[in-house]
């Protein structure tokens, strides 16, 4: 072999390596640039799924921050300074770099707020290294209950519902006005096993029945044998509990099943991008919403929803004010404060009502002291099959609004006992 | 050899001195304990891949035994660190040894396909195992405890850097032996069956039995990576028994240069940082990951050290 | 019970057959070309996302045409320029390879078509139960059994009427006699991908209907496929058929008694196998050495 061949088929070598390098520079500069990490801003580190299963939620967490910060630099920033966001991708489910972006955005970026996550797993595996390392964090939109009950910490809040408040704020609709029979299919994990026991406690309360229920794995992708199950026990209503991905396959199945016809089909949490993903036939069934875009006599919420639409071309959903009223607690709870000590601003938000044109709900919304918990409104409705002619992304009838008050328990139920650095 | 030398002692000053350097080039200690616990299961992987030439595509599944053997053992039995370290590699041997005496018959891509099987298998019991592992919330409430040596102990959860060096003489430990096995007649054996099984078998070699041997040994130092895997993150979740896990310690091992002992180690220091940047870059990482997979084996299949060896020797 | 067992037992051969249709695809390319197509999950989905976007303009039979074709040439152009290259070499770098297409294969399609699941509608006549009786029989779920066997004794009918089929089979069972005899491997080991990739494609289309569609949906139903060729037999497509409808049997049957076992029945099964007869039911002697 003559040098002149190596060294040529070296070379081309190296030009496609080039180019795939110089292709990578381009794509780099695109999605979200981090901008300069200078000293003098106040940081929010948002470490939340960017891919895999909750990417969708995690996307319109992160839109809803975005937009807070955009305003609250417009108002001035934080304490006088800018605000920044630096953005991490946590994946859905793997604990190790979710772990790890925590730590990173906290040791090495100096972030002053961390944010996050969808995963409820996550949300905890992150508030256990915010807790060692005394950062103030606020967790957007994981759900199960312990982070703000058994688990809670000093300073880590939240800002969307614990399963049991879901749970209370449906039963009463569904016992009254679609009988008390009920059959549950519950996903096998934390979140089901919660959501499940609420449902029945709430349920008890009211004369509600449990008739049967099956516990289906996590990324079930059949369900015909638990609904063939669920047909035999001929329920009043057939609870699904299913979230996410697990709930379109269970109701797309359900319904090519023809048990809507059958029996009225109903859950606690559901979400919009849930409906969407749906064929318009399968969006049926009476849930709850954290949070629904069509309010029209709520202040403010018109103007959010249209500035949310400038950015994205879509209506917002409850992920989206879950970001928001997030990274908006960061910023009211530091000027509060007067400080960006992570135990005074805790302190500052014990009992912290969020203002009408951040809470942009009915009865407003606060954090209740001694758990860090938020106490908003909670709608009830029912999905409907598509919207008007103009407005296709209404999805959802809200029937009833609860208010947080009522179905959040007392502080002892939720079994929260904060301990406080001395 | 002595250019052997002075690259051995390169890679302990870089290792030893490395939360010096970590913070100044724009790392964080955490960064470099990772990528030293990646190294140690790349390596162990190598040992398999590398010098018996036997291509296993399911290590997760023994580097997540390692790290449910801790986390159980610290969260359910006794609060102590290197006791679920004992326990974490002992699990991971003994399903090692099982398995590998199922499937030790099986060669090539078809080697490969059933040791991913096989690491699903153990990926769905830490998925629906809810009571026990958490499912797929992960196991949580527990933290490594710290070190009692007896005349001092040793914080290790609140000190990075302690757990660093912990997690280093730990892999110099593993590094020493795996280095020892390979020198001695049976890593000598090893390579012949590498270089050529049947000629290996016709000279009396119990082929099998040196494969399993190999196997076992592989997926113990795979496992003691996965229980300081464990211990660095204070939690684990089914992820780690994931096939996902399983390519990253093969593209390490490839990246870095099979052929090479150190190897693994630049390969895992190269993927880790490489992935922590473009991670924090784009959302769009995965693209850059699988294209980072491609060109590697398309341009680059013997790795850096590979490389570098080739343009020593011409 | 024994209703319910019954009803279970036909739905698990529902499930297996399309099991088997996507373990067809991965085992057509595993045998002939040694390569693990880890991508094969990330092709179905880009079935499933090519027929959503084609149904709005050519309707829901149109797309069931030519979506898997489009897959197919995809699939083509992939194993021309990439894994063309590596025949030959360690089976390591092939599946290496695939396994990094499969991680752009789920970013770029979350980045076309996002990441939560799109509405895929099938026509109505096909979604809505036969009778109330047997109110699981929906049309969709045995339209989706009649064309995974038509595919099945389509394939056949390729592989053992076809000059094709023929020069497949025996490339697979000895390639270097057959490039010898003057076929030309290269394009055979295309084709033959091509083949697999459109199985591929076909079984997206059909899954979109019965699960949501999103850029993972591929990720969940690889795994059983491999299970169904461990267990059928390497090498063997007829093994693969059968390892495909018992595992989905069995996991159906399970399903009744212990939910959560439900998937492990499969991996106990492979575990079964591999300890008393090691080369899969209907596997060839040759091919694990």
């Amino acid at each position: 072999m003559t040098t002149d061949n190596l060294s040529g088929k070296r070379l081309s070598r190296r030009a496609v390596l080039k180019t795939a390098a110089a292709a990578s520079a381009l794509q780099l500069a695109g999605p979200f640039i981090i901008k300069a990490r200078g000293e003098g801003v106040v940081k929010l580190g948002l470490d939340n799924p960017l891919t895999g299963t909750y990417a969708a939620f995690g996307k319109n967490e992160m839109i809803g921050c975005q937009l807070a910060l955009e305003q609250i630099n417009a108002k001035g920033g934080i304490l006088g300074r800018k605000a920044e966001l630096l953005v991490e991708d946590s994946t859905s489910g793997d604990a190790g770099t979710a772990v790890q972006k925590a730590r990173k955005l906290i040791d090495r970026d100096k972030v002053n707020f961390l944010l996050g996550n969808v995963n409820s797993a996550l949300a905890q595996a992150m508030g256990q290294v915010a807790n060692e390392k005394g950062v103030l964090m606020v967790d957007p939109g994981g759900h199960t209950d312990p982070i703000t009950g058994t688990d809670c910490h000093w300073n880590v809040f939240r800002v969307c519902n614990t399963t049991q408040m879901e749970a209370n704020a449906v039963a009463g609709v569904l016992i009254k006005d679609y009988g008390k029979k009920w059959y549950y299919i519950t996903p096998d994990y934390a979140f089901g096993h919660t959501l499940q026991a609420g449902m029945e406690k709430a349920a008890a309360k009211l004369g509600g029945t449990k008739v049967g229920g099956d516990l289906t794995p996590l990324g079930t992708t059949d369900f015909s044998s638990y609904l063939i199950k669920a047909q035999a026990a001929n329920p009043d209503v057939l609870i699904v509990l299913t979230a996410g991905q697990d709930a379109v396959n269970c109701l797309k199945q359900a319904v090519q099943f023809g048990l809507n016809k059958k029996f009225h089909i109903a859950g606690a949490q559901q979400e919009l991008e849930v409906l969407e993903g749906l064929p318009p036939e399968a969006r049926i069934g009476t849930w709850v919403f954290e949070w629904y875009w069509k309010q029209p006599h709520v202040p403010h919420v018109a103007q959010f929803v249209s500035e949310i639409k400038k950015k994205t071309g879509k209506v917002p959903t409850a992920r989206t004010w879950f970001g928001y009223a997030a990274a908006w607690t960061c910023a009211l709870g530091a000027e509060r404060a007067k400080s960006l000590d992570a135990v005074k601003i805790a302190k500052a938000l014990q009992g912290f009502k969020l203002p009408p044109e951040v809470a942009l709900m009915p009865d407003g919304a606060f954090y209740r002291a001694a758990q860090n918990q938020l106490i908003p409104d909670l709608y009830v409705g029912n999905a409907k099959e598509k919207g008007e002619a103009n407005e296709p992304e209404d999805l959802f009838d809200v029937t009833r609004i609860v208010k947080g008050p009522q179905v959040a328990g007392t502080l002892e139920e939720t079994g929260c006992k904060m301990t406080w650095p001395t | 050899m002595n250019g052997r030398q002075a690259a051995n002692g390169a890679i302990w000053i870089a290792l030893l001195t490395m939360p010096w350097w970590m913070n100044a080039l724009g790392g964080y200690t955490e960064l470099g304990t990772q990528v030293v616990v990646l190294a140690l299961t790349a390596m162990a992987l190598n040992f398999l891949l590398g010098f018996t030439g036997v291509l296993s595509f399911g290590h997760a599944a023994y580097f997540g035994l390692g790290a449910y053997g801790v986390g159980l053992t610290i969260r359910y039995l006794v609060p102590s660190t290197p006791l679920g370290i004992l326990v974490g590699v002992a699990v991971g041997t003994v399903a090692a040894a099982v398995i590998g005496a199922l499937i030790i018959r099986l060669r090539g891509v078809y080697f490969a396909m059933v040791t991913i099987a096989f690491a699903q298998v153990f990926y769905f019991i830490a998925f629906r195992w809810n009571k026990v592992t958490g499912g797929d919330d992960g196991l949580i409430s527990w933290t490594r405890q710290p070190l009692d040596l007896g005349f001092a102990r040793i914080d290790i959860l609140h000190n990075a850097i302690a757990f660093y060096y912990l997690v280093l003489v730990l892999f110099a430990l593993a590094a020493a032996i795996m280095a020892l096995l390979l020198r001695s007649p049976f890593g000598r054996t090893l390579l012949a069956i590498r270089e050529n099984e049947r000629r290996a078998r016709f000279l009396g070699i119990p082929v099998e039995l040196h494969m399993w041997l190999s196997f076992v040994i592989s997926c113990l130092f795979a496992s003691l990576g996965g229980t300081l895997y464990a211990l660095l993150n204070n939690f684990v979740d089914p992820r780690a028994l994931h096939w996902n896990m399983s390519g990253n310690f093969v593209i390490m091992a490839v990246l870095g240069g099979m052929r090479s002992f150190w190897g693994p180690l630049i390969g895992a220091a190269i993927f880790v940082v490489l992935q922590d940047y473009v991670s924090s870059m784009t959302e769009n990482w995965q693209s850059f990951l699988g294209l980072f997979f491609v060109l590697v084996v398309l341009f680059f299949p013997r790795g850096v050290l590979g490389v570098l060896r080739r343009r020593a020797v011409s | 019970m024994t209703q319910l067992i019954a009803f279970n037992v036909f739905n698990g051969l529902i499930v297996g057959a399309f099991y088997a249709l996507m373990a067809l695809g991965l085992s057509l390319i595993l045998n002939l070309s040694g390569v693990i197509n880890f991508a094969h999950g990330g092709f179905l989905a880009l079935g499933g996302y090519l027929a959503y976007t084609l149904i709005p303009h050519i309707g829901f039979w149109g797309a069931l045409v030519v979506a898997p074709f489009l897959t197919a040439a995809l699939g083509l152009i992939v194993e021309r320029f990439l894994i063309r290259r590596l025949y030959g070499r360690d089976p390591l770098y092939s599946l290496l390879l695939t396994f990094g297409l499969a991680y752009i294969f789920e970013d770029g399609t979350r980045t076309i078509w996002g990441a939560s699941s799109v509405p895929y509608q099938i026509p109505a006549s096909l979604n809505s139960p036969l009778s109330s009786q047997f109110f699981f029989l929906t049309g969709y779920r045995l339209f989706m059994v009649a064309l995974v066997a038509v595919a099945v004794v389509g394939l056949f009918l390729i592989l053992n009427r076809t000059r094709l089929g023929m020069r497949i089979r025996a490339g697979t069972s000895d390639l270097e006699t057959v490039s010898v005899l003057g076929v030309n491997v290269r394009i055979l080991r295309t084709l033959n991908f091509g083949l697999g990739i459109y199985l591929a494609g076909l079984a997206g289309v059909l899954a979109a209907g019965m699960l949501g569609l999103e850029p993972t949906i591929g990720t969940a139903l690889i795994m059983p496929s491999f299970v169904a060729i461990i267990v059928g037999g390497l090498g063997s497509l007829p093994g693969t058929l059968l390892g495909g409808l018992l595992i989905g049997v069995a996991s159906g049957v399970t399903t009744v008694f212990f939910p959560s076992a439900s998937e492990a029945v499969m991996y106990i099964m492979m575990g079964l196998v591999l300890l008393i007869r090691p080369r899969g039911l209907l596997g060839e002697e040759g091919r694990i050495q």
